[in-house]
């Protein structure tokens, strides 16, 4: 009888262990050729926890573009000086409740004249303005139709959740060179890829690819470390969005684009945005920006892909939030000279 | 009636002191003194020591422990000599060789000299202890079959550390010491040569690694199965075959309409063993030095299906349409 207790026990452990793995059952949706693994793969669960955490605030009613103009009656409005008064105070407690819910105006504003830049966070608001209307206006191929808002990366927080900024690594000996890998870092999902994959490609430039384009040598001399620096930051694509690399790669040949699906473009001009909203719009804050908003090498908290995306595979899944605040949506003659290098793509 | 069989043994076989058959002036080589465990008679033989140890297994030792704490230095080093740090990130830590900048140049110790030194002591230790393979089997009487089946292995060994870096003309292409490290280097190595799975060599090192282990299970099955009719005494059934043997050979016949002799299947476990080093250090060497993308390699021969495009609209490459 005992023996038989045992067999019982034996049998209902093993088949804890074999069905414990992942409950319930993850769904997957075919989006490639059959046999090519090209698959979304999801948790029900998980799911469902990540379309509760992208739900949007509900939207204040529009409100005309007549009347007088922001900056014909406020002093001090740069980049949203062509709104009406009232499209320009709607937005106002939009961002407030986008960015510093608590705080309120105080946040950003003094009360010996709001039009005063007194704070940092009015200034740093400012820029965040322009970014984000030129991410709406000229990153189309990356945002789409969706666009972005505060909201989009805030959710009501004064810096959104997923920032970073350039990391010399921990403490080590002197008569050791970091080689900027090796250490368990979330930046490279916990493998040991260097843990740095920031800096090189949405700051600098550095290119991202490394395979060959013939069978045979034919002089490529991209080094087995270059691709371990992009492993990395695909483990960061892949880690912001809750996807895996089929999700733009046929991962038989991933550099092939011909076998790549759309959204491998989309994240092409992701990179230059991202690149663009670093360099030219977040980087700018460097010379007045407090200390506690830089890192340990004194730049800005910059942005990635986890910056908007916060895990889902369209930040908040996709959710059409800008046709609500379509003065986000483009920038005026004013922002443009201030803010804008060149055109896009020249 | 009780038997003696190994792993597990309801029965301990164990014998007074035996040291072995005498092999003359050398003698002095076996150090250690006789243990007997009971542990050890559990998965087989209980009589612990002496061992051959021997000027090439002294040396063997030194120089792998030199390696060993080089890397482990190192790894610590890379935390700030943290105890904590260095315990916890133990899976992450590395001694990477030098960055491509050095090519084959020596670099200083601190940039990539440290990886080159523990390379040599531990490529050192393995050769002496080679040696010692090589000379034991002498000394007892045997072929060489154990020592080049392990030089096999070092061939894939030198050809990762040493013959391709050189080929490549930079270090830096070199595996480094570390846990994940090393793995995450093989999966980036992949993907920097256009997927190694289009490798024909790496197909075939796969082929034998399973085959081995299947080769492995099919006769040790076999003859625990056949180890009631005398077949564990397998040597004696190869030249002079009993029911045993006819046995263990008949029912893979019936049960494949082949079987390999009591001989020939070791043949076959030592090739299959063998050939799965030899064609990966194959398939490595030709990597980046002649072919730098496996999969277009698959393409030009055939081998790489072609797949009806994903969408109506092609997808194209955003460099070739628009400026960076």
């Amino acid at each position: 009888m005992k023996t038989l207790w045992q067999y019982a026990a034996g049998v209902l452990l093993g088949t804890t262990l074999i069905s414990g793995c992942e409950q319930p059952p993850p769904e997957t949706l075919q989006r490639g050729y059959r046999g090519t693994g090209m698959e979304l793969v999801a948790n029900p669960k998980t799911l469902a926890e990540t379309v509760a955490a992208n739900t949007i605030p509900e939207a204040t009613p529009q409100l005309p573009a007549a009347g007088p103009k922001a900056k014909d009656v406020y002093q001090n409005v740069q980049v949203l000086g062509d709104l009406s008064v009232g499209q320009f105070t709607r937005l106002m407690a939009a961002m407030t409740e986008w960015i510093a819910p608590e705080e309120g105006c105080n946040y950003c504003h003094v009360n010996e004249g709001f039009h005063l830049d007194t704070l940092y966070t009015k200034k740093v608001a400012r820029v965040m303005t322009a970014m984000t209307q030129r991410v709406n206006q000229d990153y189309g191929d990356h945002v789409g139709g969706a666009g972005v808002t505060c909201y989009t990366c805030h959710r009501g927080k004064h810096v959104p959740e997923n920032v970073w900024t350039t990391n010399p690594g921990g403490p080590h000996a002197a008569g050791v060179t970091t080689a900027m890998q090796n250490i368990a870092s979330s930046a490279a999902v916990s493998t040991s890829l260097p843990f740095d994959p920031f800096t090189p490609f949405f700051e600098d430039d550095k290119s991202i690819r490394v395979a060959g384009d013939t069978a045979l040598q034919t002089g490529n001399r991209n080094s087995i470390k270059q691709t371990e620096w992009i492993y990395s930051l695909m483990m960061h694509f892949s880690d912001s969005l809750g996807v895996n690399c089929t999700q733009c790669h046929n991962t038989r040949a991933f550099y092939d684009w011909d076998q790549s699906s759309p959204e491998r473009v989309r994240a092409w001009h992701g990179i230059r945005m991202v690149r663009e909203i670093n360099t030219d719009f977040i980087n700018r804050t460097t010379d007045w920006l407090p200390d506690h908003r830089k890192g340990p090498l004194g730049d800005p908290l910059k942005a990635n892909c986890a910056t908007c995306h916060q895990g889902a595979y369209k930040p908040l899944l996709g959710a059409q939030m800008l046709k609500d605040y379509p003065t986000l949506g483009s920038y005026d003659e004013a922002t443009k000279t201030a803010y804008l290098k060149d055109d896009k793509g020249e | 009636m009780i038997e003696y069989q190994n792993i597990f043994t309801q029965v301990q076989v164990d014998a007074p002191d035996y040291p072995g058959v005498p092999i003359g002036r050398d003698e002095y080589n076996r150090v250690g003194g006789i243990r007997h465990s009971w542990l050890a008679g559990k998965f087989g033989d209980a009589q612990i020591g002496p061992i051959y140890l021997g000027p090439f297994g002294v040396l063997s030792l030194i120089f792998g422990f030199m390696a060993f704490e080089i890397i482990g230095l190192n790894m610590w080093a890379s935390v700030n000599w943290d105890p904590i740090e260095f315990i916890r990130q133990l899976p992450w830590l590395a001694l990477e060789p030098p960055p491509p900048q050095y090519g084959l140049s020596i670099p200083p110790l601190n940039d990539g000299g440290w990886w080159l030194l523990a390379g040599f002591f531990l490529t050192a230790s393995i050769l002496l202890w080679w040696w010692r393979t090589f000379k034991l089997s002498q000394q007892l009487g045997m072929s060489n079959y154990l020592a080049w089946a392990f030089a096999a292995a070092i061939w894939l060994y030198l050809v990762l550390g040493f013959i391709r870096p050189i080929l490549m003309g930079s270090w830096s292409e070199a595996v480094p010491f570390g846990i994940f490290p090393h793995l995450d280097w093989t999966a980036a190595f992949s993907l920097r040569y256009g997927n190694l799975f289009y490798n024909p060599f790496h197909m075939l090192s796969i082929v034998f690694l399973y085959g081995s282990a299947l080769l492995f299970a099919m006769h040790g099955a076999t003859i625990l199965a056949v180890s009631r009719y005398g077949g564990d005494r397998e040597i004696d059934q190869v030249t002079d075959i009993g029911t045993a043997g006819e046995r263990s050979m008949l029912f893979w016949r019936w049960c494949m309409g082949f079987n390999a002799s009591m001989e020939s299947i070791h043949r076959w476990a030592w090739w299959f063993a063998v050939l799965t080093v030899i064609t990966g250090g194959i398939g490595i060497l030709l990597t980046g030095t002649v072919v730098d993308n496996w999969y277009l390699w698959g393409v030009k021969h055939g081998i790489a299906p072609a797949y009806p495009p994903l969408d109506a609209i092609p997808v194209v490459d955003p460099m070739m349409t628009e400026a960076p």
